[in-house]
């Protein structure tokens, strides 16, 4: 057994490198954060859509996130970010870096201000503010340690180039969760009485919709175009242009993340328009597939490997019988 | 807009993509203010101020649309010079009456028209009977001419008057008063400035908190004026727009469920002034007056035909007498606290929840347990079904359920997918929903509820003489129903609601085909059409992407199916569009036999006459409306800059404080609304505001308003898992500095007091919320939301309960936007404990069991409570009278109302 | 009789394009027959969301007489297709388990429901209405002025019903001379 070039790393088509040929062309969510307006309609049409269960009733005290992050049972995440910057602050002109010092969620805890009361004489010293907002979701890697790292097949490639889990051949195992370097699948827990529990599970890009033509839920709930659906190659074009018209538009922190095929995991399925340094956003700044290094493993395995494939078809065949 | 209409809100980014700035001015960073180009911090209440502020600027540099103005509005016309302008009288406006705290609005009149006869008791029948709103949809009666300075030099011209009136707004006093940056103040006047005029118009979008405020109507009055002094109305892209936040509100407002409004704003009669059909006619079309509502009689009359049907004959004035009358104030509030003295028996809550969504929750709950007869239809079991088991009352021992007489039925209702009908929205559009599938159980429609009640009433009372009963003998109820539970047609009712020839049965296409003589039968006169050519019109859905911007092929919009109302005023004089990039509607003299007005919508004009016509002289009703006057409701056909008659709180907005306020009136000696509803008694105590003294007692200023997670009083979503989980607790935001003023910790408790009450809620401690500067000192503001009560999947206290109840006097709407409280840490007291938190807090505060503080603060009826002499002594006494005079108006026997409210102190 | 042999992973993975097992090869039957329930549902009402006033279209999926999906209807000029948290939840709140589908009655003094026939309900409210009604019935008030009503049935509601509902609400109140009728528009 040989890998092709590519087929773990670097640039590739990923329905074409799985093996469907013919096939539509790849899809995806290009999230512009930029107008996201946080309203939440993603994480509840994905659960309509998807009959993923309520994650618990708790307040988290992290703006208006709630949910906290993705897992089994929130497939679409909406991070709220409050950010005080002090008018006149260098942040403006070095395009928020200093800012990406801070912690990634402001608690709102009292601000040091220059009046003990935070008004000032005039009322005018406001502090420059953002509230940044953004829905996360599986980002469909090109190159995805779940599916690579997953032992029964459950989960595989579309024809439209997305990762999705088979909750029918899924045995619980773990694998994934712990392969996955954005921490976005994870096995159901509950609650009590909900479907898959003890399955891995996660956003499927509404494999389903997709057959017949139908946007993702969320996509389609989204009032203000945050979330975008359709040929992630079409809209890698609309995200540089997007950047390219907030830049000149002075909004220098745009930058895209996700987008580059050349990144540690090919470039994702879905990428995302951020207004500041990922961790600001809970995303890690440089995930690498974690099956980067499988070929000269898997190479060494490879004797081992057989052996123990000759062994499972006498099994397959004898509980088939 | 963001957070409660998030959908909308998608067209204001379409329109920031597309270059479009975005200002946003608000008590606190929200949703929308994070996308905001520019975010105003305001402190709650002073929106009058900030706006009057915007008026002074346009007035003062010469901003406004001259063209416009002079054509379409009242600029012009020369008023009486007995007016006396509240700049002059220290907050009141000449005719104050200091002992009903009405005007006596002689002097508001045009030059030359004679004042209304006995306008003080007009005030204080209006007042008791929100008829205000009933003046302002029916316009203005202008009986002859008026007499007009085109070139407003007149100093007593509309103009003049305006720009004395607001000249000391300046951005100075609005900083001073608003806590508001100057310069960001004047960042608002040149984008709303600039953005309007000829070629470019400014939309004015208010959600309906802007209603509940003690001055809530004269609130959107400056609005209107501003849109009108910058040629703003009638105009695509422009106009002012409510954001209103129930599925049928609008609905609900046409074809009212209100106590003091028939179908299409006809009044509802009241005993003094409406004894006979002709008068109450003539009250509503005003003789003498231009416009259509001097067709008020075809639409009143078709009214009573579509309720009385054959039995609704001319020689019986159509059963006009077979309408109840009012005969004072029977709003939401007052009947509630007769239901506390136990004057009212049964009651049905539809769909609402007021033990959590009205104002004074404990009030609610304290009215509710002091029935014989309740009766809850909704789809979940809501804390208004369940008080008597879970009334926050129950655990300080005010309510005891084995002491509760109040029978309940709580009643499922049929959801929005089981059944089939019309909502009519924000934008008067109704939209006809199918029905999807059979409602579960018991479940049922209001549509079903109503009627099969109505049958059994009417059964029971079949063989009754007494003539009482005869309206309810007479109804035209027979409405064919279909299915297994016989479900009455709703497109039946909505044909009725549409109207048709009462002899053929076609249905009418125009109101205009309404006769007087009981030859066609009508229930909502503004909404006929909606059935044009049997076509029920409000089902039609062409798609979006099939239409041209309009969209008028999609629903049916109210009336007519005009999109935009007044639309004439897109045209100038002549007729000609204002400028190609806002052509709308137009006159065409090519068209028809001798020309028509067209364009993208249905003109809201006489579509054959001129821009040139002109009525011959002494012409009233349609014909007396000149082919240059847009506002066709209108009495004068002009845009109502100044109003002078119809609002009970003055010819022009001015700026009061809230009722309960940490400032004193930086403009005039009058503190407050000094026309406003309240209501003086034991259980509606307000806090004091600083006149009083012990105002330090509440420091800060609260406000209230929606998640974009929840809905209103959360029955409809804090029963949802997928909503709950995304706001789960009620909480309370604050800002940096005071949780370290009041060391409260983020994510901990506070507790959060009022003189009605005490609640607790987390603590968000977020720079999103910030102090603000006003009159030389720091004034904290909080924020909650106000979707929680004791039941549903997520439960907390309720925001309401902190509120009283004081009402603007135009609309008896009360001041739920903005109150004082103090805020501690920890978590609230329960039980007898809790009533004892509060009750400490009224008493440092000088709340006086029997002492009240006046209401007029300055002139000849100001009471004598000074600062520092908050108990006061005779004045208050004898305005505690005054408040109680009004209610004796309303001419009822109420032995003991005096000093209701045996509990709660 | 199931797959042949010839379909199983293993060998399908080994013969065809896809070696390492992650794409058609390890395609389950029922991933292979997948199918979105909104293709297969008997039937469309074309609805509008029910929560606040901006008036969404909403497209209501039926199977087998039961709600399966809500959710925009692009056709709509003034959404577009598109729905906030709250539309989005719209088939959670039809739909949801916490629904009352049972008429609910509490007996004065009691501390608990009590179940009740939706007959019997109807016919105890009609009793109340019309006693309740003569009970308080004025036709002339303290001033003699004549006013043929009752001020002892008060309502509130009707902001999310439909306009064929409040006419019949108020049609019929208003000949019983209940005037205390009211809604949300005054709060």
């Amino acid at each position: 057994m040989v890998f092709r070039k590519n087929s773990l790393y670097g640039p590739v088509d990923p329905a074409a490198e799985t093996g469907y040929d013919p096939h539509p062309p790849r899809k995806g969510f290009f999230t512009d954060t930029s107008v996201c307006i946080g309203c939440k309609a993603c994480e509840v049409a994905c659960k309509e859509w998807n009959e993923v269960p309520d994650d618990g009733f708790g307040m988290l005290g992290m703006s208006y996130d709630n949910t906290g992050n993705l897992n089994a049972n929130t497939w679409r995440h909406v991070a709220f970010i409050e950010q005080p910057r002090r008018s006149g602050s260098p942040e403006a002109a070095d395009g928020g870096m200093a800012r990406a010092k801070a912690p990634p969620v402001e608690l709102g805890m009292p601000a040091m201000g220059p009046d003990s009361d935070g008004a000032t004489d005039t009322g005018h010293d406001k502090p420059d503010f953002r509230w940044l907002m953004s829905s996360d979701v599986c980002k469909h890697c090109t190159h995805a340690a779940c599916l690579d790292v997953c032992p029964t097949g459950s989960l595989f490639r579309t024809e439209f180039g997305t990762v999705v889990v088979q909750d029918d051949i899924c045995n619980g195992c773990g694998y994934c969760v712990a392969a996955c370097p954005y921490g976005v699948i994870e096995r159901r827990r509950g609650p009590e009485g909900a479907k898959n529990v003890g399955i891995a599970q996660k956003c499927t890009l509404c494999y389903d919709r997709l057959t017949v033509g139908e946007k993702p839920a969320c996509a389609k709930a989204c009032p203000t175009e945050s979330i975008q659906f359709g040929d992630v190659e079409e809209l890698r074009e609309r995200a540089n242009e997007r950047v390219a018209q907030l830049h000149e538009r002075g909004v220098m922190d745009a930058r895209l993340y996700g987008n580059d095929p050349e990144d540690g995991v090919g470039g994702t399925g879905a990428f995302f328009l951020l207004l500041d340094e990922p961790e600001v956003y809970g995303l890690p700044p440089d995930p690498v597939v974690t099956t980067r290094d499988l070929p000269q493993m898997f190479n060494r395995a490879t004797a081992a490997g057989l052996a123990l494939l000759a062994g499972a078809v006498v099994s397959f065949l004898g509980r088939r019988s | 807009m963001a957070e409660a209409h998030p959908v909308g809100f998608q067209w204001v980014m379409e329109a920031k993509k597309r270059g479009a700035k975005i200002i946003h001015v608000d008590p606190r960073f929200t949703r929308t203010s994070a996308h905001a180009d520019k975010f105003v911090p305001i402190r709650v209440g002073t929106d009058i101020a900030f706006l009057g502020g915007i008026v002074n600027y346009v007035l003062q540099n010469g901003l406004e649309f001259r063209d416009y103005v002079v054509a379409y509005t009242n600029a012009a016309s020369i008023v009486s010079d007995e007016y006396v302008d509240a700049e002059e009288l220290d907050g009141l406006f000449s005719g104050f009456d200091p002992e009903t705290r009405t005007y006596e609005t002689g002097s508001w009149q045009y030059e030359r028209q004679e004042a209304e006869g006995s306008a003080r008791e007009d005030h204080d029948v209006q007042r008791e009977t929100a008829s205000a709103m009933q003046h302002e949809t029916h316009g203005i009666s202008v009986d002859g001419e008026v007499l007009r300075d085109e070139t407003l030099q007149h100093p007593r011209c509309v103009y003049q008057i305006l720009k004395r009136h607001y000249a000391r707004y300046t951005p100075e006093m609005v900083a001073e008063t608003c806590g508001v940056d100057p310069e960001d103040f004047l960042e608002v006047c040149r984008a709303w400035t600039e953005n309007s005029g000829r070629e470019r118009t400014t939309a004015l979008v208010y959600s309906v908190g802007w209603t509940q405020h003690s001055v809530g109507v004269q609130y959107i009055r400056t609005g209107a004026i501003l849109q009108l002094l910058l040629g703003n109305m009638g105009r695509p892209g422009g106009g002012i727009l409510a954001l209103r936040g129930h599925a049928s509100i609008q609905g609900s407002t046409d074809i009212p469920t209100l106590f003091n409004l028939l179908p299409g704003y006809l009044p509802m009669p009241n005993a003094e002034q409406h004894t006979s059909l002709q008068e109450w006619v003539d009250a509503v079309r005003k003789p003498g007056s231009k416009g259509f509502w001097s067709k008020a009689g075809a639409y009143g009359i078709n009214l009573l035909k579509a309720y009385w049907g054959d039995k609704a004959t001319p020689e019986n004035d159509f059963c006009f007498d077979y309408l109840p009358k009012i005969t004072g104030d029977h709003g939401t509030y007052r009947t509630v606290l007769d239901m506390i003295d136990g004057k009212v028996k049964g009651y049905f809550l539809l769909g609402q929840n007021p033990a959590v969504g009205s104002a004074h929750g404990r009030a609610q709950r304290l009215g509710m347990a002091n029935l014989d007869w309740l009766v809850v239809r909704d789809l979940f079991e809501i804390e208004s079904a369940t008080f008597w088991k879970n009334a926050p009352e129950i655990e300080t021992g005010e309510i005891v359920p084995e002491e509760c007489r109040t029978e309940v039925f709580l009643m499922p209702a049929a959801s929005h997918v089981e059944k089939e009908g019309t909502f009519t929205q924000t934008q008067r559009m109704l939209q006809w929903r199918e029905k999807a599938v059979e409602a579960p159980g018991d479940c049922r429609s209001e549509l079903w509820f109503f009627y099969h009640l109505g049958r059994m009433v009417r059964d029971r009372l079949k063989d009754s003489t007494l003539e009482r009963d005869r309206p309810i003998l007479d109804l035209n109820w027979d409405y064919p129903t279909h299915g297994e539970h016989a479900e009455p047609s709703a497109e039946d009712v909505l044909k009725e609601i549409n109207g048709y020839e009462v002899a053929t049965g076609r249905p009418l296409s125009t109101f205009m085909e309404m006769k007087d003589d009981g030859s066609t039968l009508g229930g909502c006169w503004i909404y006929t059409g909606v059935f044009k050519d049997g076509v029920n019109q409000a089902a039609r859905r062409k798609p979006g992407s099939e239409q041209d911007w309009v969209a008028g092929e999609w629903g049916w919009a109210w009336p007519a199916n005009r999109r935009i109302l007044y639309n004439r005023a897109s045209a100038d004089p002549s007729g000609k569009p204002w400028s190609d990039r806002k052509a709308y509607v137009w006159w065409d003299p090519d068209k028809g036999e001798n020309g028509e007005w067209t364009g993208y919508d249905v003109p809201d004009f006489e579509k054959t006459k001129p821009p040139t016509y002109r009525p011959p002289h002494g012409a009233d009703g349609v014909a007396g409306l000149a082919g240059d006057d847009p506002f066709i409701m209108q009495g004068d056909g002009k845009g109502a800059l100044y109003v002078p008659q119809g609002l009970i709180d003055g010819p022009l907005p001015t700026h009061y404080e809230p009722v309960e306020s940490p400032f004193r009136n930086p403009v005039y000696g009058q503190q407050g609304n000094p026309t406003r509803k309240e209501y003086q008694r034991e259980d509606n105590r307000l806090n004091p505001s600083p006149r009083e003294g012990h105002s330090d007692v509440f420091p800060f200023v609260f406000t209230t308003s929606r998640l974009t997670e929840h809905h209103t009083a959360g029955g409809m979503s804090r029963y949802l898992e997928y909503l709950s989980e995304l706001q789960p607790e009620m909480f309370v935001e604050v800002s940096p500095a005071l949780a370290a003023e009041r060391g409260l910790e983020h994510s901990g408790w506070a507790t959060i007091v009022t003189a009605r009450s005490a609640i607790e809620a987390r603590v968000l401690v977020t720079d999103r919320l910030r102090p603000l500067r006003v009159e030389g000192r720091t004034v904290h503001q909080v924020w909650m939301p106000y979707h929680w009560g004791p039941g549903g999947l997520v439960s907390g206290d309720s925001t309401n309960d902190l509120f009283g109840i004081s009402l603007d006097p135009n609309v008896l709407i009360q001041e739920s936007k903005v109150g004082t409280c103090d805020v501690r840490p920890g978590r609230r007291p329960t039980g007898k404990a809790l009533l004892e938190l509060v009750q400490g807090y009224r008493d440092r505060s000088g709340v006086v069991e029997g002492q009240y503080a006046g209401v007029v603060t300055t002139g000849p009826g100001a009471d004598g409570i000074h600062e520092g002499d908050p108990t006061g002594e005779g004045p208050s006494g004898m305005s505690r009278r005054n408040g109680h005079s009004g209610d004796r108006a309303e001419g009822q026997d109420e032995p003991g109302s005096d000093d209701a409210a045996p509990e709660g102190s | 009789m199931g797959r042949s042999f010839l379909g199983w992973p293993v060998l399908r993975q080994l013969s065809g394009r896809d070696p390492l097992g992650r794409g058609p090869a390890v395609r389950s039957a029922r991933t292979d027959s997948i199918s979105p329930r909104i293709a297969t549902a008997d039937r469309v009402a074309k609805s509008v969301c029910p929560y606040c006033a901006v008036g969404c279209g909403q497209k209501v999926f039926v199977k087998d007489e039961r709600v399966i999906q809500i959710e925009g209807d692009p056709d709509s000029p003034v959404s577009r297709g598109r729905l906030c948290p709250k539309g989005s939840a719209s088939k959670n709140l039809v739909t949801s388990s916490m629904r009352q589908t049972k008429v609910r009655y509490r007996r004065p003094y009691a501390t608990e429901w009590e179940d009740l026939d939706l007959d019997v309900a109807m016919n105890m409210i009609a009793d109340r209405v019309v006693k309740a009604r003569n009970d308080t019935w004025q036709d002339i008030d303290a001033d003699g002025r004549k006013v043929r009503r009752t001020l002892g049935i008060a309502s509130l509601g009707g902001a999310t019903l439909d306009n064929e509902e409040n006419y019949l609400i108020k049609k019929l109140f208003t000949a019983m001379g209940a005037i205390q009728i009211e809604n949300q528009a005054r709060i």
